[in-house]
């Protein structure tokens, strides 16, 4: 299937998430274009790590479109109409993101090569030897090439998360999504998670969308940075006018309040 | 009680209960008594592999299959569980030879003693594959895997350390409910206990060493058990 | 030969109403057995004192691991020769009673063990007698998460009486092989039989669950 390469790479288009009474998301319209890197800020509550996991088709949606690499994600095209999109079709579209969790979760019963190798292998059909050498090189580029053999259980938290980096970039995703990833590291953990994260965004063609709370690397990594509040977009924009001088009131309490805190 | 520990004291227990038997007049009762243990042992085998392979499947539809084999799988679980192991038995000892099913009183033995047992089975297979993680789930989708490959592949494997302590008590249930067969004339060890009784009048003698022999044999399955847990769980965690 | 003849049915029915009845009674004595010796097993068990607690470890072991029906035959057949005979049904109530006292000790246990160390410590402190302590503190505490674990032994029990048919006592098993045997028709008793015990269960289990939720929102909003 052939994608637009004009148009966003993702779109969310009026889409609103409701756990029974209480929206999550509400109306909420986000354009990304390719390669672009977008971090997502925001008090707890404010939806951010939902839009990332419908995104990710981990939730379901109550209202609107998501749109992937120019075709709908959620939604298929039959007889010319748009509906919910059954499961060869999520599978199919899917397959262009990739996700890394604030709780790694990592294959315990597996080892770091294998981790990166086990859906290569059993969901792209790939050959043992070829997914075997490209999850040594990730393994390499994320600095762990001597850890192949390791057990999870055998590697500290910022290491299980780089490994989990590379298990997720084995599967070619045109899209990566970053929830939290640093938040569950111990403070000295965290530097060498985002390197690799930076090394990602300038050696790789990846569009990138990162829920954090680490504002510094928001601030210098980022082309755009979204505040969320109530399930909204309160405040966009690149990353020097949103720190530097934000405009709505809100945008300005959160980041003193992260500030001071930091 | 550490491994090493109960090992010995099963062998404890066995090489005790023999050679207490090598006094010449325990020789009257000892040969019949385990000419039903080995029958005895016979069941518990057969009746845990049947448990086993009874209660995966019944699990995983419980869970994840469509309606029609799900409610199929949900009656066995709660008819099975919900009456007597003793019931079920004679049930099936009674009650098939009406429907024209002729089977051999052993056949019937491990029929009812493993689908009883992989009831509760069915049960300890769900809380473990339950139990792993949601992170492990979400990891799955977010690499694109199939439901049944994310199972197979990721979900089981995990689950299996968790559920063998569990089993092995159910396992020792088994054993014990194995007991029953001897009121289905079945010579097992307590038929045998009974027999040897009315013949030589050792009343005493000949039932605590019957239950020494079942304590020997639970023992043994716990010593397995456990051993079978540590090299599950160095699947796990290496380097530990 | 009919497959399931209804008039024979209406037939037996009186027969094993009156036999469930034995089956009820053994029940509950033999569950009030197994509560009170399981309590005492379970604080003997945990004693400081080492003569006590490992001979008791042992025991509940030893029981724990050996079939009932044995340990029945062994009230029934073995006491005897020490002097002390016992009726079927007493001997059989008996053997499951502290059978299951064993189970009833271990879950006992887990309850007493889940006690924070700071209410002994405190109960200390103030100076309560061990009898004190444990009647208004610790046991006050322990007891409500244990009893649908309890719940779910009584229900087991339950289902165990049919052993009692071993060694003669009219209960319902008894009760329906006797039928069966005097008409060569074994079908309708014995599932009549599993109906009830199924029936029973599934009621016991929605009463279990039933305590479980009262007992869950008393403890969380204790006063209301």
């Amino acid at each position: 299937m052939t994608a637009s390469s004009n148009g966003p790479m993702v779109k969310f288009e009026n889409v609103t998430k409701r756990y029974g009474a209480l929206t999550v998301l509400d109306s909420l319209d986000l354009e990304i274009a390719a390669n672009e890197k977008v971090s997502i800020i925001g008090p707890s509550g404010s939806g951010k790590t939902t839009v990332l996991r419908m995104l990710m088709t981990l939730e379901r949606i109550n209202d609107g479109v998501i749109h992937v690499d120019g075709e709908p994600l959620t939604h298929m095209q039959k007889n010319g109409e748009l509906v919910p999109a059954d499961e060869r079709h999520l599978r199919r579209v899917r397959g262009k993101i990739g996700m890394v969790f604030q709780h790694f979760n990592l294959f315990p019963h597996m080892s770091a090569l294998k981790n990166c190798m086990e859906a290569p292998v059993n969901v792209l059909g790939l050959a043992k030897k070829e997914a075997e050498e490209r999850a040594a090189e990730l393994l390499d580029m994320v600095g762990l090439g001597d850890k192949k053999g390791h057990y999870p259980s055998q590697l500290s938290g910022g290491q299980q998360q780089r490994v989990a980096i590379a298990r997720a970039l084995a599967m070619r995703p045109k899209v990566m999504l970053f929830d939290e990833v640093t938040s569950a590291l111990d403070p000295e953990l965290v530097g060498e998670v985002l390197n690799v994260i930076r090394k990602l965004g300038t050696e790789h063609n990846l569009t990138m969308l990162m829920v954090t709370h680490q504002m510094g690397f928001a601030r210098e990594f980022s082309d755009r940075v979204c505040f969320f509040y109530g399930g909204k977009i309160c405040e966009q924009g690149k990353p020097e006018e949103l720190f530097g001088n934000p405009q709505q009131e809100r945008t300005r309490q959160f980041l003193s309040a992260v500030l001071e805190a930091g | 009680m550490n491994l090493r520990s109960l090992a010995v004291c099963a062998i404890v227990f066995f090489v005790a209960g023999l050679s207490v038997a090598s006094f010449a007049s325990f020789r009257e009762f000892l040969p019949g008594l385990l000419e039903g243990a080995l029958i005895t042992v016979e069941i518990t085998i057969g009746g845990c592999i049947l448990a086993v392979v009874v209660a995966v499947p019944a699990a995983l539809a419980k869970m994840y299959a469509p309606w029609p084999l799900r409610w199929l799988a949900i009656a066995y679980i709660e008819v099975f569980r919900g009456t007597s192991a003793l019931v079920q038995l004679f049930w099936l000892f009674f009650v098939l030879p009406h429907f024209g099913i002729l089977l051999e009183p052993l056949t019937v033995a491990i029929l009812a003693l493993g689908l009883n047992v992989g009831a509760y089975g069915a049960e300890v297979v769900r809380g473990a594959v339950s139990a792993v993680g949601r992170g492990q789930w979400e990891a799955t989708v977010a690499l694109n895997m199939p439901r049944t490959m994310a199972l197979r592949r990721i979900i089981l494997p995990q689950a299996l350390v968790a559920m063998i302590p569990p089993w092995g008590n159910l396992f020792i249930e088994l054993l014990k409910a194995t007991a029953l067969v001897s009121l289905i004339t079945i010579s097992d060890l307590a038929f045998k206990a009974q027999q040897m009784n009315q013949i030589t009048f050792r009343t005493l003698e000949i039932f605590t060493i019957v239950l020494v022999f079942y304590l020997a044999i639970s023992i043994l399955i716990t010593v397995g058990m456990r051993t079978l847990e540590s090299y599950a769980a160095r699947g796990l965690a290496r380097g530990r | 030969m009919k497959f399931w003849d209804w008039n024979y049915t209406l037939e037996i029915l009186p027969a094993l109403l009156k036999a469930s009845v034995v089956t009820i009674e053994a029940t509950i004595l033999g569950f009030i057995i197994a509560a009170i010796l399981g309590l005492a097993l379970a604080i003997m068990r945990m004693s400081e004192n080492r003569w006590i607690s490992i001979p008791t470890a042992g025991f509940i072991e030893f029981i724990r691991s050996t079939p009932i029906l044995i340990q029945i035959f062994f009230v029934f057949f073995v006491f005897p020769e020490f002097g002390i005979v016992l009726p079927a049904f007493v001997a059989g109530v008996l053997a499951i009673g502290v059978h299951y006292a064993t189970y009833c000790s271990e879950v006992y246990r887990s309850g007493l063990e889940n006690i924070p160390k700071g209410q002994w410590e405190a109960s200390i402190a103030l100076n309560l007698s061990p009898y004190i302590t444990f009647r208004d503190v610790i046991i006050p505490q322990a007891i409500p998460p244990v009893v649908p674990a309890l719940g779910n032994y009584f229900v087991a029990l339950f289902k165990e009486t049919p052993l009692l048919s071993a060694i003669a006592v009219l209960e319902l098993m008894q009760t329906a092989k006797i039928l069966g045997s005097e008409t060569f028709r074994y079908i309708e008793p014995i599932t009549l039989v599993g109906v009830f015990f199924l029936v029973m269960s599934l009621i016991a289990a929605w009463l279990i669950r039933r305590v479980e939720n009262f007992l869950d929102r008393s403890l969380r909003n204790p006063g209301r």
